[in-house]
């Protein structure tokens, strides 16, 4: 049988982003897959030569538009450690409810793009259209769409008064129960689970030996989950992580369904148990230049995140490094593809999220 | 509507951006701003489009692609910079691997600014770019 290489991006229909593979194909059977970087790469860890650290927040929220609150989180988080500054109580929990919602906004934005991967446009549109309701919210409390910039170093910008964030509450509970119909879809309807079941396997002793974070490991039976090691306010949140054994596509949607409910209910414990009232502290100003080093672990939409800073008590930091959840993935993207389909690679690439923003910076 | 004569299509390529103006460029289709009832259409074929939307700046590796895709597309064609980093390269002017805004590489017709841009923004830009459009297929009809 003779081989064919099929390039595939960095312009591609269902990518948004510019991922470039190149399929070696025998038949319709992917032998290989070749990925190329580079398409989106900016340079932006080496702009902490150019940018002082104050600013820097701002270039590291613009990693990735869609987890930009979380990205923040981590620089800010990073820094305070190393200044061991005090966050007041108030400023951590609005920084816990911010980075919940936008882990419902980021999963409903990929189910919407993995929807449409299978060709079911109405169910795009509909994830979609909740996912707006989601950015009304960030809007009316931050400011901005896609990008908030209210981290602060030593804590928050703005506030969310008691009222507004009932409303809020009350809003995405709504949410939820509308989501349940869009979620039955996905669950019931038989050429979704013909489309994606079985589709992709990913075995648990697989899934470990690439070191696969995030949704991705918790859809292959591995409980791991960066908000159990309990940093920034987790530890005072009941949380289970959510697990499908399955392995398969079909699997990896469901435990992105089940995290937005479970988002919901952390921002309800979380509103219920942050201290109420007006005008309390939310930021502790950094005073003089950081100095040292550190390593900061998030839990993004897409899974584990590691920064780490090292600055040598000047105004620019002297290495920043990011290591983005896509690029722990990619492995596990690249043995999957492998023996797959043709037909099925779209689903494949979309179901470990790429981001690939994230992965190039 | 008599201005919208001929339905433009539209071919969506991401530079080097964030993610966040893509983001906004997808949430035009959906059902809040829905572009496809004035039979605005996102395809991925540049054989068929009208409109570039180019999100992001331009580093190293995507100018040939750029430059790719317009060679590809029909004439008459428009180009649409969405956001600030498309402009001019935005926050990212001062990284590395950054060369500036897409006028670099191609004649932009139409500015969308912001950061990211938002959707009423960018359905502005098209609308333009169709005027702009309109305007090309006069001069060499």
């Amino acid at each position: 049988m003779k081989r064919t290489v099929v390039p595939f991006g960095p312009q591609h229909p269902v990518l948004p982003e510019p991922l470039v593979l190149d399929l070696i194909l025998e038949d319709e059977k992917v032998l290989d897959a070749i990925p190329t970087i580079g398409y989106i790469h900016r340079g932006l860890e080496m702009m902490v030569e150019r940018v002082e650290y104050t600013e820097m927040g701002f270039v590291v929220e613009r990693i990735c538009g869609i987890c930009s609150f979380m990205h923040g989180m981590g620089y800010c988080v990073s820094l305070e450690t190393i200044m061991n500054i005090e966050i007041p109580e108030r400023a951590a929990w609005l920084r816990l409810i911010w980075a919940e919602i936008s882990r419902i906004q980021s999963h409903l934005l990929w189910l919407g793009l993995g929807a449409d991967a299978f060709g079911f446009e109405n169910l795009f549109m509909h994830c979609w259209r909740m996912r707006e309701q989601i950015l009304d919210i960030f809007e009316k409390t931050t400011g901005g769409r896609i990008i908030h910039s209210v981290n602060r170093i030593g804590g928050v910008k703005r506030d969310m008064s008691d009222t507004e964030l009932a409303a809020i509450l009350v809003q995405l509970q709504d949410l939820g129960k509308q989501f349940k119909k869009t979620a039955n879809v996905f669950g019931t309807d038989p050429s979704i689970a013909h489309r994606l079941g079985g589709v992709g396997v990913l075995s648990m002793e697989d899934a470990r030996a690439v070191d696969c974070v995030g949704p991705m490991a918790r859809a292959s039976g591995i409980a791991t989950d960066t908000r159990l090691i309990g940093a920034n306010y987790y530890d005072r949140i009941e949380l289970e992580p959510v697990v499908e054994t399955a392995g398969d596509c079909l699997a990896r949607v469901v435990v992105r369904m089940r995290e937005i409910d479970q988002s919901i209910d952390i921002i309800r414990q979380a509103i219920d148990k942050m201290p109420k009232g007006e005008g309390m502290p939310l930021e502790t100003k950094p005073r003089g230049n950081p100095m040292g080093e550190v390593f900061t672990r998030l839990e993004q939409p897409r899974g584990e995140v590691l920064y780490y800073v090292k600055a040598n008590g000047t105004k620019n930091l002297e290495r920043f490094r990011a290591r983005t959840p896509t690029f722990a993935n990619i492995p596990a993207m690249i043995k999957l593809v492998k023996g797959c389909e043709l037909a099925d690679v779209p689903n494949i690439i979309l179901t470990i999220d790429p981001c690939i923003s994230c992965t190039e910076r | 509507m008599s201005f919208f004569s001929r339905s433009p299509w539209i071919l969506h390529y991401d530079g080097s951006s964030c993610n966040g103006c893509d983001i906004e460029v997808l949430a035009c289709l959906t059902p809040l701003y829905d572009v496809e009832r004035f039979g605005v259409l996102n395809t991925g074929n540049p054989k068929h489009a009208d409109i570039l939307l180019v999100t992001g700046s331009v580093n190293e590796k995507n100018i040939e692609i750029i430059e790719n895709l317009y060679r590809q597309m029909p004439d008459p064609k428009v180009v649409v910079a969405v956001g600030a980093c498309a402009c001019s390269g935005g926050i990212f002017a001062r990284a590395y691997n950054i060369q500036g805004g897409i006028d670099k590489v191609v004649p932009v017709d139409v500015y969308v600014p912001g950061c990211a841009a938002r959707p009423e923004s960018i359905i502005d830009g098209v609308v333009q770019g169709i005027a702009a459009l309109e305007q090309k297929r006069k001069k060499t009809a």
